[in-house]
């Protein structure tokens, strides 16, 4: 288990002072100058080096995002936006941080934005974030107060300001080119890539799209060194991360742990066992609601990375947000939520995904009922591979893969009940004649 | 989703002279020319000012902001929190139905909904007090099941809290916000499993509990007093940022000939438009034929807002076709 001098949260339940000055006697801000002075480059490099990918979902390598921004501005200013629209279902890290230890993210910010040469930074949380946004905001003015963000930022010569700006709950601009147009005061619409933010991003120039956590960490890597991140977890898994556990666990928590622990450890150290024990495990969502479902049996070894549970299981990280279901859960019908979410969430530009959705949502409605045929099922499979890469967008993708982990690891489930309720049909028509 | 706008509307809308000043100071974090960016919360500190977002509200804040009332409209309809039609008086819950909350009782939770409040969401209730929604993922799975009412997370919810809960909003004292099951924030229930030695002295409330208690604003509709308005970004970076995006063009103490130009002779350049010009020291058609977009910027932004950087343009062309 990790020890605690190894946690980089160390106040993420917000037991303690949350003020600048706890975050002070807690080893941030500790002279933000001193990273400050070595460098653009050597940032870049030492988080290149120390492994991090990004905690957004995609697991994208954050050093070698921010080498993307010029090097050079052609006239253009830079920017840093901050993803805090935590919408994908399951997941509620980001929360804790901007409300608990909201200094982390800040001085990330400072730090990320002086390593791309941004001298402005946008934080864009979700709308119904209420208080954490008034959290934030307090913990920001603490840090202007201070003279740590504002002009001449630390006392390095960086003009550097940071703005919180919110949306009003659309999951989509949890995408980053939607989050920019939603930010540019726009519908949430997704953008076509490329051009990539880092060439065209908010406002027609460079702009860099990172996740809270991948930021919040940022300021203890160029602390301890990227040795010390990535001695945590397999290789090319490094790091430490934010896990939030919930559905049928006996304490379901959000807890932060080193990469790569294994589901079991992670269950029993933190989360108090399953719930009924571990033969009631059914069915587990390991990284959010966009990846697919793993039945219980294959999950309980499973080693909680990027690469193994996409290589290994078919599934993904995602953000970590752990959904777990025990036997009293109708997965049918559990799989089914997840499509009425993503046709409720599907912003409608494209076809396939705005179409497609509300087509899914329909048949499994139908399914959880078995009020269908069994060829529908390979029907569902099919549509779901048409929706799947034919959309601007990764939602289309989200939508997809939950209904495809269905299939893929339940179908008995389904066709047992496609046939239950023809026989009980049959059994009606059978007595009304 | 299709989302109107409410059959019955009032006929005006205006921000408290506080909510105003709020809303001015919000535009200030957007360059020059992208006020547009304040959109949401604008129409957002208009929705808690009103209670739900009214169609002079939305005209309101896109004249505020130069925008085209479609623009604006657009937005409203995109986005779920925006509530375009009356909600109940004293609060509207909006119960978490997705997958975790699901699986921890969000059902219930929804039936104790059209028990208390009505048979169907977004119904107000008998006396007009109380509506209730389902709505997507709130982000905060580990506490589910869950309900956000005003402002404020209700965690860890049973049938029997939620009840109470949506019986003491109408009393003198509100209830607390946060896990309503003795959990601290999202800690496992048992105790601690990490952090034990950053014991510090436990604070009462967690960050989100206490911002709501110090408040108390939970349900209250929002006139502005409610904080001092802080604005700490008014003289920051932004300013080095900006003139890589503004110009100052030519301009001119005073006319060079005895009779400027007319710059009324452009189509759409009223009166006012060409007062504000004159005093900045713009006199002749053949100055606005010079810019671009950097000085349309700088034009835009020192006319505090009132020529806006489509009329800017258009003139621009003008100009720039009678100079051809």
């Amino acid at each position: 288990m990790l020890s605690d001098t190894d946690r980089i949260f160390t106040n993420i339940y917000g037991m303690h002072d949350r003020t600048l000055r706890g975050a002070l006697a807690r080893g941030h801000w500790d002279n933000t100058k001193s990273i400050l002075v070595k460098g653009r480059d050597w940032i870049v490099e030492q988080m290149k080096a120390s492994g991090l990918r990004g905690r957004g979902g995609a697991g994208f390598p954050t050093g070698l995002k921010w080498s993307f921004m010029p090097k050079e501005s052609d006239g253009r200013p830079s920017y840093l936006v901050v993803n805090a629209d935590e919408s994908e279902p399951g997941t509620c890290k980001d929360r804790e941080i901007m409300r608990h230890d909201p200094h982390t993210l800040i001085e990330g910010c400072l730090i990320a934005s002086f390593a791309m040469g941004a001298n402005c930074c946008y934080i864009y949380i979700r709308g119904e974030y209420i208080r954490e946004k008034e959290v934030l905001q307090l913990a920001i003015d603490e840090a202007y107060e201070a003279g740590f963000v504002g002009k001449n930022a630390c006392s390095s010569d960086w003009d550097f300001d940071i703005f919180l700006h919110h949306g009003a709950g659309a999951y989509i601009c949890g995408e980053e080119t939607a989050l920019l147009e939603s930010l540019e005061g726009k519908k949430g619409m997704p953008r076509m890539k490329p051009p990539f933010p880092a060439g065209s991003g908010l406002y027609g120039c460079p702009t860099t799209v990172n996740n809270v956590e991948s930021i919040a960490v940022v300021p203890t890597i160029l602390r301890r060194g990227p040795d010390w991140f990535s001695g945590f977890g397999r290789p090319n898994n490094f790091g430490t991360k934010l896990f939030a556990i919930s559905g049928h666990v006996n304490n379901p928590c959000v807890v932060e742990e080193a990469m790569s622990i294994s589901f079991e450890e992670l269950i029993e150290k933190h989360c108090g066992g399953i719930r009924g024990g571990w033969k009631n495990l059914k069915a587990v969502i390991p990284g959010g609601s966009s990846v697919p479902c793993v039945r219980g049996e294959d999950m309980k070894d499973a080693i909680m990375d990027f690469d193994y549970l996409r290589n290994d299981l078919g599934s993904g990280l995602g953000t970590a947000a752990v959904i777990v279901m025990d036997n009293s859960v109708d997965i049918i019908k559990a799989i089914w939520r997840l499509s009425k979410f993503y046709k409720h969430e599907s912003c409608g530009q494209c076809t396939p995904c705005r179409e497609g959705t509300g087509w899914m949502m329909r048949v499994m409605e139908r399914l959880v009922a078995g009020d269908a045929d069994k060829e529908e099922i390979d029907m569902l499979f099919d549509v779901t591979k048409q929706v799947e890469g034919h959309t601007i967008c990764a939602l289309g993708d989200a939508a997809a893969w939950p209904i495809q982990g269905l299939i893929r690891n339940f179908r008995e489930e389904i066709e047992e009940r496609i046939i239950n309720r023809k026989m009980i049909n049959g059994n009606k028509a059978l007595a009304a004649e | 989703m299709l989302r109107r706008l409410h059959d019955k509307q009032p006929t005006s809308f205006s921000f408290t002279s506080e909510n105003k000043a709020w809303a001015e100071a919000q535009i200030k974090k957007y360059p020059v020319g992208r006020e547009a960016s304040a959109i949401i919360p604008l129409l957002w500190r208009a929705q808690e000012q009103e209670g739900w977002l009214t169609r002079p509200a939305i005209e309101h804040v896109a004249d505020l902001l130069g925008m085209a009332y479609m623009r604006a409209l657009e937005v409203a309809t995109f986005y779920f929190m925006f509530h375009l039609k009356p909600v109940g008086k004293v609060a509207h819950v909006q119960v978490c139905g997705t997958l975790s909350c699901m699986l921890c009782g969000a059902e219930d939770l929804i039936t104790v909904c059209k028990e208390k409040i009505s048979p169907n969401p977004h119904q107000l209730s008998g006396d007009g007090k109380f509506s209730w929604e389902e709505v997507e993922c709130l982000g905060a799975c580990s506490n589910a099941p869950m309900a956000q009412i005003g402002k404020d997370y209700f965690e860890d919810l049973s049938e029997e809290t939620l009840r109470q809960i949506i019986d003491n909003l109408c009393t003198e004292k509100p209830p607390t916000p946060g896990p309503q099951n003795g959990r601290f924030a999202s800690e496992p229930k048992q105790g601690l499993t990490s952090l034990m030695k950053y014991e510090s002295g436990r604070t009462k409330f967690n960050g989100s509990v206490q911002m709501a208690f110090d408040l108390k604003d939970t349900i209250k509709r929002i006139d502005g007093t409610e904080t001092e308005l802080l604005t700490p970004w008014l003289n920051g970076g932004m300013e080095k940022n900006m003139q890589s995006v503004m110009r100052k063009p030519k301009i001119l103490k005073s006319p060079k000939k005895s009779v400027p130009d007319d710059l009324s002779s452009l189509s759409g350049l009223g009166e006012k438009a060409k007062i504000i010009l004159n005093s900045l020291g713009i006199f002749y058609i053949a100055q606005l034929s010079q810019w671009g977009s950097k000085e349309i910027n700088w034009v835009h932004s020192h006319s505090s807002g009132s020529l806006s950087l489509n009329k800017l343009k258009n003139f621009v062309e003008q100009a720039k076709n009678i100079q051809n």
